[in-house]
């Protein structure tokens, strides 16, 4: 039998094993405690924090979609000081890499939260949520701006030393040009893609269902989409790929594996089924097992 | 402030086998699973969410309070309506199938009064039942549209002292709404604590009277839900401090001071 090694190294991070959580959809990690075996993830990326607490959106946050969902939840978080003296020492021994996404309504407090937790222990990484559809303050207009996606990475670059992910959005008619942007300047790894704004309508009531009227769809119906978008970005940009978007079995982890990506980040799979990740890290393992694969790197397209 | 909240049970994700389902009424049934890990654990006031077919083209589970638990046999059992596809497709459900079920999830109803009032609208008698059957001796104020949806009756008979029902078309009962008994019954001084679990209009206007007569009240919220473990956020609710709590483990059961003004 085949020794399997599962770990990856991303912009630096060691990583157990090429399978993450995507922002939003795991808590803050403690929430799936009695489902996973956290030394088994690469890394969890906590819920998108901001400078000040937010109440996110009223009304309807939540719809099925046919294979997927629509979330408006518009961020609420309790804010980065909270995070950091109530949330993170709580999570901080967890045996996985913390990635913590971040959004900001402008270049300046994407830095000051860049320079905030480049100070704090535990932190292994910063992602930058440049893509949220569901706020009006900044979100997605700075990952659909090649001009605004650099300020906004050069900003959180010049304020810490660690890793800084660039979430792309899909919202745009060229992904590649986005990620060429972010890693242009400085971007230390991308990952794709969040979600892609669509929206739901009440029948019965006659107007749009969700609080927000618009919201983020992700699940099983954006994985083509998804894959589409790695396949060509890890073609365009030396920088290394974490793939999301709709990946709920082992086989989508491959998928994305073979599209490019150095990594995949579980998400709404995880509303599914919290024990998603461990299906797919053990799946993942048998299918390198079986195909004499000893490294994440030997599972390339032929 | 206390919420009567304990801490919440250990949960676990398993396949369900089918015992029982039967239709109570139009649009409810009466299911009995076999989980004996969480009827080890479930109390009254807690919920699961359960998979609606295969996790793939319903991709998000649904919450359905615990209506009773047995220790003994491992079984738990659901009384739930029909309001979309979702739950449609749980009706079809044979004996010997399985679903799966997360859970048990969310806390559960305090069990400090010595003398508590039971309200329940319509499907919302479902996590009371399980709460009657623990307390004995409670009393149940019940409400429903009319005397064929009211199988209820026969459901709490063997756990209340007294039953109180109200049918929208006076067809059972009192005619009229189940909160217009309560005043009556509250003024006698007998019950210290009211749980109303029901309607949204309906537990706000219990809740009302109970504030009244200084009788303190626990409700049992709902809402449409993504992951029932606080990740997600969904479910979150405005609290009278202006703060969103989730239903999904702040609750689903709150004070009614803590939600309502």
């Amino acid at each position: 039998m085949t020794d399997v090694d599962l770990s990856v190294d991303l912009a630096g991070l060691t990583l157990a094993t090429p399978i993450l959580t995507a922002s939003g959809t795991f808590g803050y990690g403690e929430e799936f405690a009695d489902f996973v075996d956290f030394a088994k993830l690469g890394a969890i990326t906590v819920k998108g924090t901001t400078l000040k607490p937010r109440l996110g959106n009223e009304g309807i946050r939540i719809a099925e979609t046919p294979s997927g969902m629509l979330n408006a939840i518009g961020l609420q978080n309790p804010g980065v000081e909270y995070f950091l003296q109530t949330i993170l020492p709580r999570i901080r021994e967890l045996p996985t890499n913390i990635i913590v996404n971040i959004s900001g309504a402008s270049s300046e407090e994407y830095g000051e939260l860049a320079a905030i937790l480049d100070k704090a222990d535990g932190v292994a990484a910063i992602e930058l949520n440049v893509s949220c559809p569901n706020v009006k303050d900044g979100g997605m207009i700075f990952g659909t701006d090649e001009q605004a996606l650099t300020e906004v990475t050069k900003a959180a670059k010049r304020q810490t030393n660690k890793p800084v992910i660039v979430k792309l959005s899909p919202n745009v008619t060229n992904i590649v040009d986005m990620a060429k942007a972010a890693e242009q300047a400085g971007a230390d790894a991308l990952s794709l893609i969040n979600t892609l704004l669509g929206m739901d309508i009440d029948v019965e009531r006659r107007r749009p269902l969700l609080g927000n009227i618009t919201g983020g769809l992700s699940g099983r119906a954006v994985l083509p989409v998804a894959l589409r978008m790695v396949y060509e970005v890890s073609r365009a940009v030396q920088i290394p790929v974490i793939g999301m978007g709709g990946a709920a079995t082992w086989q989508d982890a491959v998928k994305f594996l073979l599209a490019g990506a150095r990594a995949v980040a579980v998400g709404t799979a995880n509303f599914t089924d919290p024990t998603t990740t461990m299906k797919i890290v053990a799946g993942l393992r048998e299918y390198m097992e079986q195909n004499s694969f000893s490294h994440i790197a030997d599972i390339k397209m032929t | 402030m206390s919420a009567g909240v304990t801490t919440l049970p250990k949960r676990v994700v398993t396949e369900a086998e089918v015992i029982t389902q039967r239709q109570m009424a139009r649009d409810v049934y009466f299911m009995t699973v076999a989980a004996p890990q969480i009827a080890a654990d479930a109390l009254p006031g807690n919920f699961v969410m359960v998979q609606t077919g295969d996790g793939e083209a319903h991709l998000l589970r649904r919450p359905l309070g615990i209506a009773d638990a047995d220790l003994a046999k491992g079984t738990i059992s659901f009384i739930y309506k029909v309001i979309g596809a979702g739950t449609k497709k749980l009706t079809a459900l044979k004996n010997g199938e399985v679903l799966s079920i997360l859970g048990a999830l969310g806390n559960s109803f305090s069990f400090s009064f010595n003398k508590p009032l039971l309200v329940g609208g319509g499907i919302g008698l479902a996590p009371l039942l399980y709460f009657a059957k623990c307390a004995e001796g409670a009393d149940v104020v019940m409400g429903g549209r009319t005397a064929a949806d009211m199988f209820w009756t026969r459901l709490f008979k063997p756990y209340v002292q007294n039953m109180f029902v109200a049918t929208d078309d006076g067809t059972m009962g009192t005619p009229g709404f189940a909160v217009d008994l309560l005043p009556s019954l509250l003024q006698t001084g007998e019950y210290d604590g009211m749980l109303a679990v029901g309607p949204t209009v309906m537990m706000q206007k219990a809740a009302r009277i109970a504030a009244k007569f200084d009788v303190p009240c626990q409700v049992s919220l709902e809402n449409r839900m993504g992951c029932g473990l606080g990740a997600c956020l969904s479910c979150c609710v405005k609290t009278v401090d202006g703060m969103p709590k989730k239903v999904c483990t702040d609750g689903p059961v709150f004070w009614a001071r803590e939600v309502w003004a």
